[in-house]
């Protein structure tokens, strides 16, 4: 059983969505990443997507891409990320996927890079720049080393590429809220429920809503029609503006906890 | 038993339905963009099957941009090189003096097919800006240009003249604040923009069906030139040279002569100041394949993936990936890429201009200096083409500095 399916059914049975933050690997060091993960482990959130810092990230905005130059100004390395993650292993972490572009897998090997993402402690992958149409080696590679491959659906994706795409995905979907790069807005589109209504017609999959989401506020509108909500502008901001590490680790965190308390009441779409 | 196939597809007959030069090109980009590709790729071969549409492109580049330009037999160049015949393909004497305006025209018409309102483009020497500029004001729509603020800094009669022309210009503020940088701003304009707006992309690079759309609207230069090297000589050149940054002007000259065994194809690339990683350009021949903005192709990268700093003394060469078509090329052995330095380039230049009374576009001149070598070898029977993709007016201000002269 996946680790991602099971954190995913427990909260289906609390009848609560879940939340997964999503932090920038050494921004601005590995070692604050390390505090950072152990902090949103303490605030007890159900998942983790873990940013790979890459010099051309199209899909994102302003906040995540000068996350990813400062990391990369300072050095960090695949490799130092990979190891950072085998370091927390016993940590007690919740399930992390990372975010990492096709350009970063292609390089180090597909097949190497999933089977050392998988044995470092990673539970899944998500590839923003991996549209199905090429997925379906990855997916198969993915799938020998026991890791969820996530797909992306965006509101532009057309009714017969929504099936494809679901087909290729495994863990959970990603729903992304507006079209556009990563970063913070301060309304989620109409249509977006609209169009969770409809995925849940087409899949059992969980419906994780990420871009765009900022704080506990946009969550409500979220109830019966989504599983999770994924935010990441608002922590990176918040971890690159802290004083220290510890600073940063405790931002995180407290952010992270509201966060925690806002999924609780808010029921999730009817899987199943 | 089934017979086997007669002859193997011709170099030419690429790319497939998935956008695939071999195994290079494809699609690598979020989901939000694949709709827009999926609609441009629908839009251009509806467009291919309209004599309208083609009448309508012909018609411009007629009476517009001023095609056909001259195949032109630089007379002196070749005595000072003593050896084969160098003609010039004169796409310097284009509307706006670059072979970029073949490929905006062509998009600029497409954009109004599929009803898109707004124009988006991103720019490195500020040619290809100036190109969409032209079309925008020729066709209506407002526009907006990315441009790394280093390339503001070089380039600003190109930075004017768009201005002038209504575009907006927004300089990229992130990573090397180059080429590379604005097609990632592009991009995320594009993400956000994308149900009402065009992105013009200059080069052959990026996702399908970019790399075969303009390779196919530049391929107007190497068609003419195969006519006019017909009627002028009788026959085909011996060999046909390029410049190769993202590689336009190179593919759409090359691609009319991919299936002509006997035509020589050199690509030229930017070899900088040394072969040491960082201080040159060469990206085919001193990178391997990987992923840049949305395709597959051979791209300068470290070890982790993450995308090398390039140099080269011209704006429009700098750029660490390379169309998937030139990888292909590479790698059938179809083309021979090589390079030419800063110093080569400069050299070149001021050749050109005192011996044939053209000054030619700093990445032209990488693939003159090449073209001065190649010609030399050659006996005086034989005949090369180089692609003259653009005037230097908007380079004589960098020459100027780094010769140590005033202006």
């Amino acid at each position: 059983m996946s680790r991602i399916s099971d954190v995913f059914d427990q909260a289906a049975q609390q009848a609560r969505m879940t939340f997964m933050p999503f932090v920038t690997a050494g921004d601005p060091s590995l070692q604050s990443t390390s505090a950072v993960l152990k902090g949103l482990r303490d605030a007890d959130v159900d998942l983790i997507e873990l940013g790979f810092p890459y010099s051309d990230p199209i899909a994102d905005g302003p906040v995540i891409q000068a996350s990813y130059t400062r990391a990369l100004d300072n050095d960090v390395t695949v490799h130092g990320i990979l190891g950072m993650m085998e370091d927390l292993r016993d940590a007690g972490l919740p399930p992390v996927l990372a975010m990492v572009s096709y350009a970063i897998v292609f390089r180090f090997g597909t097949d190497a890079f999933v089977a050392r993402a998988a044995e470092v402690g990673f539970s899944g992958l998500i590839i923003p720049d991996l549209p199905a149409d090429e997925a379906s080696e990855m997916s198969a590679t993915a799938t020998k080393h026991g890791l969820g491959l996530v797909q992306l659906i965006a509101p532009t994706t057309t009714s017969d590429r929504t099936q494809q795409i679901l087909d290729a995905s495994s863990g959970f979907v990603y729903c992304v809220s507006v079209a556009g790069t990563t970063g913070v807005r301060k309304e989620l589109p109409e249509a977006l429920i609209e169009q969770l209504m409809q995925l849940r017609l087409m899949t059992d999959l969980p419906l994780a809503v990420g871009f765009g989401i900022s704080g506990p506020d946009q969550v409500a509108s979220l109830e019966g029609v989504a599983d999770g909500v994924i935010v990441g502008s608002a922590i990176v901001r918040l971890a690159a503006e802290a004083p220290s590490v510890e600073a940063a680790a405790a931002a995180v965190r407290t952010f992270s906890s509201e966060m925690r308390a806002a999924v609780n009441g808010v029921k999730p779409s009817r899987r199943i | 038993m089934a017979t086997e196939s007669a002859t193997q597809a011709p170099l030419s007959a690429v790319p497939d339905k998935r956008g695939r030069f071999g195994d290079f090109g494809r699609r690598y980009v979020p989901e939000t963009l694949m709709f827009a590709l999926d609609e441009l790729a629908q839009a251009y071969e509806d467009a291919k099957k309209d004599p309208a549409f083609d009448e309508r492109f012909r018609d411009l580049l007629r009476n517009y941009v001023g095609r056909p330009n001259p195949l032109y037999f630089a007379e002196r160049l070749t005595e000072r090189c003593g050896g084969a015949k160098i003609f010039f393909k004169r796409e310097d004497l284009n509307l706006t003096g670059a072979h970029k305006i073949n490929n905006t025209i062509g998009q600029a018409l497409l954009t109004m097919r599929m009803r898109k309102t707004r124009i988006i483009a991103e720019t490195g020497a500020g040619q290809h800006g100036v190109a969409t500029a032209t079309a925008c004001a020729r066709f209506g729509f407002p526009c907006v240009v990315y441009m790394g603020e280093e390339d503001v800094r070089r380039q600003k009669l190109n930075v004017f003249n768009m201005r002038t022309m209504g575009a907006e210009v927004r300089p990229v503020t992130t990573g090397s604040r180059t080429l590379r940088d604005a097609i990632n701003e592009a991009m995320r304009d594009w993400m956000a923009s994308v149900r009402d707006t065009h992105y013009i992309i200059g080069s052959v690079v990026g996702p399908h069906p970019f790399p075969m759309m303009v390779r196919d609207f530049q391929s107007v230069i190497g068609r003419e030139t195969r006519e006019q090297s017909l009627e002028m000589i009788g026959r085909l050149p011996d060999e046909v040279i390029a410049c190769v940054g993202g590689g336009s002007n190179s593919a759409g000259m090359f691609f009319p002569f991919v299936d002509d065994e006997a035509v020589a194809l050199t690509g030229v690339e930017a070899g900088g100041r040394s072969n040491e990683p960082g201080e040159h350009a060469s990206t085919l021949t001193y990178g391997q394949p990987g992923i840049l903005h949305g395709s597959y192709s051979y791209v300068l990268q470290d070890n982790d993936g993450q995308t090398s700093d390039v140099h080269s003394i011209s704006a429009g060469l700098d750029y660490p990936g390379v169309g998937p078509e030139h990888s292909y090329w590479k790698d059938t052995g179809r083309v021979d890429y090589v390079s030419a330095g800063d110093e080569e380039a400069l050299d070149a230049f001021t050749v050109m201009a005192r011996t044939e009374g053209i000054l030619p576009a700093i990445e032209t001149s990488h693939a003159i200096a090449y073209a001065m070598k190649a010609a030399a070898k050659r006996s005086k029977e034989e005949v090369v083409v180089v692609c003259l993709s653009g005037r230097g007016d908007k380079d004589v201000n960098e020459v100027a500095r780094l010769t140590g002269q005033e202006m």
